[in-house]
């Protein structure tokens, strides 16, 4: 016998082995359960999916749930039986969490599917060979249930050199595996054999066994004479058995922290996993019951026994003599490693290589933890080489980072700290706990990384945008400032100055107002004052009465007194202003404020109309607003608006009786009658287009909510989910709306495109005009076809912008103060303009 | 059916926080046999005395923060500390001396940091400094040994001297260090000729040779229990070798001592198993402990040589105390998988 150098590892712990008891009866088969829980997810990776429906007939050996990818292993009936049901189930895991599970009631006729055996399988080739294992729904049988056909598949750039069979089981109580290698040497061997030529025969195949089985060695030996696997054995030592310490204590090299054995050309299965593979390579078998020890002295008889998978673990008791007042906890698994069981209803899966029963006395509750001293014997026993008792203290402050400084996460939670621990500190919890912790961390840090490098995007771009439109509007007060500069060149040379003039203007104006609207107040007192005379009045009252009435009408006449004397007073004024520089913009300004004052009740109609026309926009808004927040309120304020409507319409019949009259009379040199005419119809058009313009940004946001809507339910069809039918539902109805506004946009369209066709400026009377126009507009229009409606709004728009753009020439060049809503407005008209055309340009 | 969830591992081995400590105070008792027989009662008293309070005083914490006093006394790390502490302390110091002490110790230099597992700095060593700072004649004071008295006080004149004050009449003698500390002009040969307990040792001294090597034997016993590990109690006496070696300098008058000389007189071997040992105060990892242990045999040479004091176990493990955090951060053991040992400073991408 050759010798063979092993490593050995640091660390590690000699708890009692508890190996012999387990022993004394041989390996015994297990009857049938009349109901297996099979758990669609019995391995690392996704869960399989169930291909069978409830009521369904299945054969033993028949694929009832598919793998779901390459990381995920069949599931296949250990018997024949009828599905019984579908459901979630307690599965066993350390949380106690339930998952989905395929419950068989078996008929126990253990009818199978032919299965295909194959005689000549060592000539077979890699990929079928490879096809057959995952078919078999194979996973490590060690404890990590990792599908196996991933691990011997490697990528090709990790060549394997050793491929490791690992026999270890230091885990105390556990025999399964040492049973498997004495009684079914050969398959492990012959599996082995299997594994090597799927892995293109590295140099060095071994089995590592530790010394406490030397039966099992002897069996191995036996079996691999004459070829070229080595079995080893090592001094017993937990946590020998762990894929990281076996390689280490075998070859000698470690497996780099975050990377995989075949980063450094080493593949390692389990024993159990081997055999398996022989069988199903062989045989044709899927794996389907597997090798367990049941033990612990809260049962009669303790032994190994093959248990189909999905057996529930009280039908594995009761048949050993079970007794659960004896009993201080179920472990599935060893002592060191395993969890508790929340219940006995869950079943054994392909990873249960120990039922572990202890009673009181066999392995007592927990002692309450003392403080750590430090004492170090953890950091002993650690055989990664951490320092259990920091890592203790810093997942006790919480302090993350400091757990990643003293790598945690190369913590394989193989409890030799805690099973040494003086003060009984249930360390691996802590560690389990605060990778939790620090997992869930980074996944917030990750999602609030995203959010904040969404947002300084976002910054950065509105910063951009901010900067363009301050060059933009740094330029263009360059240039009317300059403009300004010529302006004031030019005015040095006349000796009056505009400016007192404006603002005189703009004083006269307060005063007249002011005037008027004492006026105003005195006839409104006189109208109270007739009032009640009207109606009964003893002669007292009357007299009082006629007294008030007398008071107010005196007041009346003092106010139109007043009035008429500044009127006349301002025309002498402003005559002789308008005297001066007849050349000037300023001076036409006056002029045309001059005109205005001669014609007092028409401006004063066109006044009181804009500011009803400012009012009811307000009204509206809080109407909308209402709508929104104060659903109540939105009665009122509608209510508000429609008065103010009315008045409005009655302002604007007044304004039109009025306006021909005043035309009339004034000289034919005079623009101001078409100036207020053109000031009217814009209000006109713009109290019309109020309504269009919201349903046109009511339409947009619709759109905008419409295509969200449709990514979701993308997203959600994708997925898979059950919402994606109610977001369907939703992206419909959102069409419907977005159909029905726009057939009230393009109603709203027509109107607005009627009133707002360019004015004539020479014709007397615009109103009538426009109004005929219009019709016959929307006369044809309804005539037009969708395309020529888009050209004409198109054309009118494009009127309109150059209108407003030379406005906007003129504005800039008198520095006027509404220069900025002139521009905002130009903008929105180029705006339109443009979605017109686009509309256009999809059309045609 | 409801089964009862502990988390793995199910098994656990014997050994308690209880019986560590417990081992540690049955391996001084060799220590204070010998101090009791070459020094009289003295020592024993102290250490019974020290004990009794110290435990006094932990349970009297214990219940003012409203914990369960038996389950924390029953850890005995009180009694270590109570023990240790009277081991240091000088035969037939007054007895307020003692409880004093004990009560720094325990209620200041523990409990005030949160008790067991908590104190930064060893319990016993800060009652020590705080006693040999506040009251320095009653600390300097050290019985002479068996050899040279040819008898020892008894038990009636110590309990008189401890709890009433009547002094015994020249009990007292220079121990070794401070006889090699105050020499200025003898060779030392010549001192260990001339000097009554140089001259009545066997190697070092009369009776501190003894007790050091019978401290040395109940380390011996915990390191085969496997209660600590060799490397700080190994790394110190080796460094506090070198350094008595360096400075040996063939014997002049101005020498320090020889090797052997450092290594069995004053509290040399106490100190470096049971006081440098303390695990909650020292660093933790092995490279670490190596590191703490050295830099502390280094510090007692230096202090019992250069320094004011004849003996400096206290003040160098007090000081290594405070560093011993920063050499945590910088002797990461070498986890397995990765290329090189970290520092615990290092930033992490979380």
């Amino acid at each position: 016998m050759e010798l063979i150098k092993v490593w050995d590892i640091p660390g590690g712990v000699h708890p009692p082995e508890n190996k012999t008891q387990s022993l004394l009866e041989p390996l015994g088969p297990l009857a049938i359960a009349p109901q297996l829980i099979l758990p669609v997810s019995q391995h690392i990776g996704a869960p399989a999916k169930p291909i069978v429906e409830v009521g369904d007939q299945v054969l033993g050996g028949q694929v009832i749930a598919e793998a779901d990818g390459v990381f995920s292993a069949n599931v296949h009936a250990p018997t024949s039986g009828r599905i019984a049901a579908i459901v979630e189930h307690t599965v066993p895991h350390p949380s106690g969490m339930t998952d989905l599970c395929i419950i068989l009631d078996t008929d126990g006729k253990d009818d199978w599917t032919p299965l295909s055996p194959w005689e000549d399988y060592a000539e077979r080739n890699k990929d079928d060979l490879l096809a057959r294992i995952r078919e078999s729904g194979i996973a490590g049988l060690g404890g990590a249930g990792f599908p196996a056909a991933v691990k011997l598949n490697p990528r090709a750039n990790h060549p394997i050199d050793t491929l490791i069979i690992n026999g270890t089981e230091c885990e105390p109580y556990i025999t399964a595996d040492d049973v498997l290698m004495r009684e079914r040497a050969q398959e492990v061997i012959a599996g082995t054999q299997i594994l090597a030529q799927l892995l293109n025969q590295p140099e060095r195949v071994v089995i590592g066994v530790e010394d406490n089985k030397p039966e099992a060695i002897a069996a191995l030996r036996k079996a691999a004479e004459g070829s070229a696997i080595q079995v080893v054995s090592f001094p017993t030592k937990y946590p020998s058995g762990g894929e990281k310490q076996l390689i280490q204590i075998l070859t000698g090299r470690e497996v780099p922290a975050g990377q995989i054995p075949a980063a450094i050309g080493v593949v390692c299965q389990n024993v159990g996993t081997t055999a398996a593979i022989y069988r199903a390579v062989r045989f044709g078998e899927p794996l389907v019951k597997r090798i367990t020890t049941v033990v612990g002295e809260a049962l009669q008889t303790q032994r190994n026994i093959e248990v189909l998978f999905g057996t529930p673990v009280n039908f594995v008791l009761e048949q050993h003599g079970y007794q659960h007042k004896k009993a201080s906890r179920l472990v599935m698994g060893g002592p060191m490693m395993g969890f508790s069981l929340p219940d006995l209803s869950v079943p054994v899966v392909k990873t249960t290589n120990c039922l572990l029963a202890p009673s009181k006395k066999e392995l007592p509750p927990p002692e309450p933890a003392m403080a750590c001293i430090r004492c170090g014997m953890c950091a002993e026993a650690c055989p990664v080489e951490l320092l259990p008792q920091q890592l203790f203290w810093y997942a006790q402050a919480e302090d993350l980072e400091k757990l990643e400084t003293h790598n945690l996460f190369d913590c394989i939670e193989c409890g030799a700290c805690s099973y040494v621990c003086p003060s009984h500190i249930p360390l691996v919890q802590y560690y389990r706990a605060a990778k939790g912790e620090i997992r869930q961390h980074r996944i917030d840090k990750e999602k609030s990384d995203r959010s904040r490098r969404r947002f300084e995007f976002r910054q950065d771009r509105i910063a951009k945008e901010e900067a363009e439109k301050e060059a933009k509007r740094l330029a263009r007060k360059k240039a009317a400032e300059e403009a300004k500069k010529k302006l004031a060149e030019q005015k040095a040379n006349t000796p009056a100055e505009p400016k007192p003039a404006a603002v005189s203007t703009q004083d006269t104006d307060k005063q007249r107002a002011k005037l008027e609207r004492l006026l105003a107040s005195a006839h409104e007192r006189l109208k109270k004052a007739e009032q009640p005379l009207a109606e009964e009045a003893t002669d007292e009252q009357a007299e009082k009465q006629a007294a008030s009435i007398k008071q107010a009408q005196l007041k009346v006449s003092d106010a139109q007194k007043k009035l008429d004397a500044f009127i006349a007073s301002q025309g002498e004024n402003n005559r002789q202003a308008s005297s001066t520089e007849a050349n000037d913009p300023v001076a036409a300004a006056i002029e045309r404020a001059k005109a205005k004052q001669t014609m007092s009740p028409e401006e004063k109609l066109r006044n009181s109309v804009e500011s009803l026309q400012k009012r009811l926009q307000k009204a509206e808004q809080k109407v909308i607003e209402a709508k929104d927040n104060k659903p109540d309120m939105v009665e009122a304020l509608q209510q508000g608006v429609d008065k103010l409507k009315d008045k409005l319409s009655a302002a604007q019949n007044e304004l039109a009786e009025l306006t021909p009259a005043a035309a009339a009379p004034a000289t034919p040199a005079n623009a101001t009658p078409d100036v207020a005419q053109a000031a009217i119809e814009r209000a006109k058009a713009k109290l019309a287009m109020s309504p269009e313009e919201k349903l046109r940004s009511s339409l947009e946001s619709l759109y905008k909510r419409l295509e969200k809507a449709e990514q979701k339910a993308a997203g959600a069809k994708q997925e898979d989910s059950d919402k994606a039918e109610a977001l369907q539902q939703g992206v419909e109805r959102l069409k419907e709306k977005i159909a029905s506004t726009q057939k009230e946009l393009a109603e709203a369209t027509l109107s607005t495109v009627a009133e707002e066709t360019p004015q004539d400026p020479a014709t007397s009377d615009a109103a009538s005009l426009a109004i005929e126009k219009a019709k016959a507009k929307a006369a044809a229009m309804a005539t037009m076809s969708a395309s020529d409606k888009l050209r004409n709004q198109v054309d009118s728009l494009q009127a309109r912008l150059e209108k407003a753009q030379a406005r906007l020439e003129k504005a800039e060049q008198e520095n006027d103060d509404n220069i900025d809503a002139f521009r905002t407005g130009v903008s929105k008209l180029e705006e339109k303009l443009a979605t017109a055309r686009d509309q256009l340009a999809e059309l045609t | 059916m409801a089964l009862l969830r502990i988390s793995s591992p199910h098994t656990h081995r014997a050994l308690g926080t209880g019986a560590v400590m417990r081992t540690v105070v049955l391996a001084t008792l060799p220590g204070l046999a010998v101090l009791t027989y070459f020094f009289g009662v003295g020592s024993l008293h102290n250490v019974l005395l020290a004990s009794i309070t110290a435990m006094g005083f932990e349970a009297a914490v214990m219940k003012l923060r409203g914990r369960p006093v038996w389950f924390y006394l029953r850890d005995c790390s009180a009694l270590v500390t109570g023990v240790l502490l009277g081991l240091a302390l000088p035969p037939y110091c007054p007895w307020w001396l003692v409880v004093l002490g004990s009560g720094v110790a325990i209620v200041l230099a523990k409990q005030l940091y949160g008790g067991m597992g908590f104190n930064p700095f060893n319990p016993a060593m800060v009652a020590y400094v705080v006693l040999l700072i506040s009251f320095p004649l009653h600390m300097s004071q050290w019985a002479a040994p068996l050899d040279i008295g040819g008898q020892t006080p008894g038990v009636v004149q110590a309990l008189q001297q401890i709890w009433l004050g009547t002094s015994i009449d020249g009990y007292t003698a220079a121990t070794p260090l401070d006889t090699v500390k105050q020499n200025s002009g003898l060779m030392l040969n010549d001192l260990y000729l001339q000097d009554p307990v140089l001259s009545a040792g066997q190697f070092v001294g009369a009776g501190w040779e003894w007790a050091n090597l019978a401290f040395l034997v109940g380390g011996a016993y915990l390191l085969y229990r496997r209660i600590f590990t060799w490397h700080a109690p190994v790394a110190m006496l080796a460094s506090l070798s070198i350094m008595a070696f360096l400075f040996y300098d063939g014997g002049s008058s101005t020498s320090g001592g020889s090797v052997l000389f450092h290594l069995f007189s004053g509290a040399t071997m106490l100190g470096a198993f049971f006081i440098v040992t303390d695990p909650v105060s020292s660093a933790v990892s092995t490279r670490g402990r190596l590191i703490y242990g050295a830099a502390i045999g280094v510090l007692i040479y230096v202090i019992r040589i250069w320094g004011n004091y004849p003996d400096g176990i206290a003040f160098a493990v007090l000081l290594m105390n405070f560093a011993a955090p920063f050499i945590d951060y910088y002797t990461l053991p070498r986890t397995y998988g990765h290329k090189k040992s970290e520092r615990a400073t290092r930033k992490v991408d979380q």
